[in-house]
């Protein structure tokens, strides 16, 4: 750099590159599947020990994927009567029940203009492979309100390519508005018992007003239902993480 | 243009009192036909309804047969897929379908396009037949 003193100037290094590293950015996003935290009760801890070692076991030999409620997933599993013997169903999560090994979820899709719903366990050793299509978040943990909503909501493509995303991504929700079907529904999804987010009404205000009836807003202020799982949920991830890592 | 959900298609009254989750297939279920032949897609004033089934127990779940009243007339049918949540890994259909058969098993239509469970291949000597038209299995 010519400069007006003679004096060679003093060697200045480059600046450093700053390297922003997105795996420990990732470790900060932890999951933890829903079905290793116990349930409230009074039964021994030890049972729930047991499973846990049971599950990750499994989860040793058979990865099983992170996904939502609202993912689209397909799942193989082994089927006698298949002709291949094995069996691959593409579908939306709907609801995921249970803990420990029972564990299950339910997929929904729409073929030939017939919704079918399979309801499979986790841990079953007759699933060869889970693959998530599309991890994406609702507004709902429970999407059984897809049964009396428009079939267009519920049809997935049986041949969909998964939707590529990155690792250090927070994972996307999909604040969609779903639109039902005309009355009657199998359950009054209007209530706010059940607290849906996720649907259009377009009921009529006084059929809104007539469902607030029903409300019970003190249910929220009740402190014996309380269960505040952050501390539980910590041991168990730290447990787990040991676990998978041997 | 089938039964969707709870409407009534085949009634021409739009009040028509409607009975509440249908669960597996007993007496007076009112069930969809899901083949292709005649008796099953011609419309009528009532609704296809089962009036026996041929079981222990008077319910009827996926591969069992049951007497259907179609258009005045009696006819065999089998029990392809319920609104009953059954055993996991089983589908679980949003509708009750049936596939008109005769008395000595073979199907009457002659295409099915609604997926067929595969647990029905289990019964592959008596409804081979039935098999052989299905399109999508599930």
């Amino acid at each position: 750099r010519a400069s007006g003193d003679g004096k060679p100037e003093k060697f200045q290094p480059p600046p450093k590159p700053v390297i922003i590293d997105k795996q420990k950015q990732r470790a900060e996003r932890r999951f933890l599947s829903p079905e290793f935290i116990p349930p409230r009760g009074r039964t021994d801890p030890l049972k729930y020990y047991m499973e846990r070692k049971d599950m990750i076991q499994r989860r040793k030999v058979f990865n099983i994927p992170e996904f939502y409620v609202g993912s689209v997933l397909a799942v193989t599993t082994a089927d006698p009567y298949a002709n291949n013997k094995t069996n691959r169903f593409v579908g939306i999560c709907i609801q995921r029940g249970g803990k420990g090994l029972g564990a299950t979820f339910v997929l929904r899709n729409v073929i030939e203009d017939q919704g079918v719903e399979i309801c499979y366990e986790l841990y079953s050793p007759r699933i060869q492979a889970i693959e998530v299509l599309k991890l994406e978040k609702r507004l709902d943990d429970n999407l059984m309100y897809l049964r009396d909503a428009l079939p267009e909501y519920s049809t997935f493509d049986v041949n969909m390519k998964p939707v590529s995303r990155l690792d250090h991504e927070e994972v996307p929700v999909n604040k969609l508005q779903v639109r039902m079907k005309p009355k009657p529904w199998s359950k009054r999804w209007e209530r706010p018992k059940f607290n849906i987010k996720g649907i259009k009404f377009e009921l009529p205000e006084s059929k809104m007003k007539e469902a607030q009836k029903w409300s019970q807003p003190w249910l929220e202020f009740d402190m014996l239902r309380e269960y505040d799982t952050s501390k539980i949920e910590e041991k168990i991830w730290k447990e787990v993480n040991e676990e998978l890592k041997k | 243009q089938g039964l969707l959900g709870r409407s009534v298609s085949h009634s021409f009254l739009s009040s028509a009192s409607v009975t509440g989750a249908c669960r597996a297939i007993q007496k007076l279920t009112r069930v969809r036909v899901v083949d292709n032949s005649a008796l099953g897609n011609t419309s009528y004033h009532r609704p296809p309804k089962c009036i026996h089934v041929y079981n222990k127990t008077g319910v009827g779940k996926v591969g069992d047969t049951i007497l259907l009243a179609i258009k005045g007339e009696k006819k065999k049918a089998l029990i392809v897929g319920h609104k009953m949540p059954g055993p996991t890994m089983t589908p679980r259909f949003d509708s009750n379908n049936v596939v008109l058969i005769e008395d000595n098993g073979n199907p009457i239509g002659t295409r099915i396009k609604t997926p067929i469970p595969y647990i029905l291949r289990q019964k592959e000597g008596q409804f081979s037949k039935v098999l052989a038209i299905a399109r999508n299995f599930v």
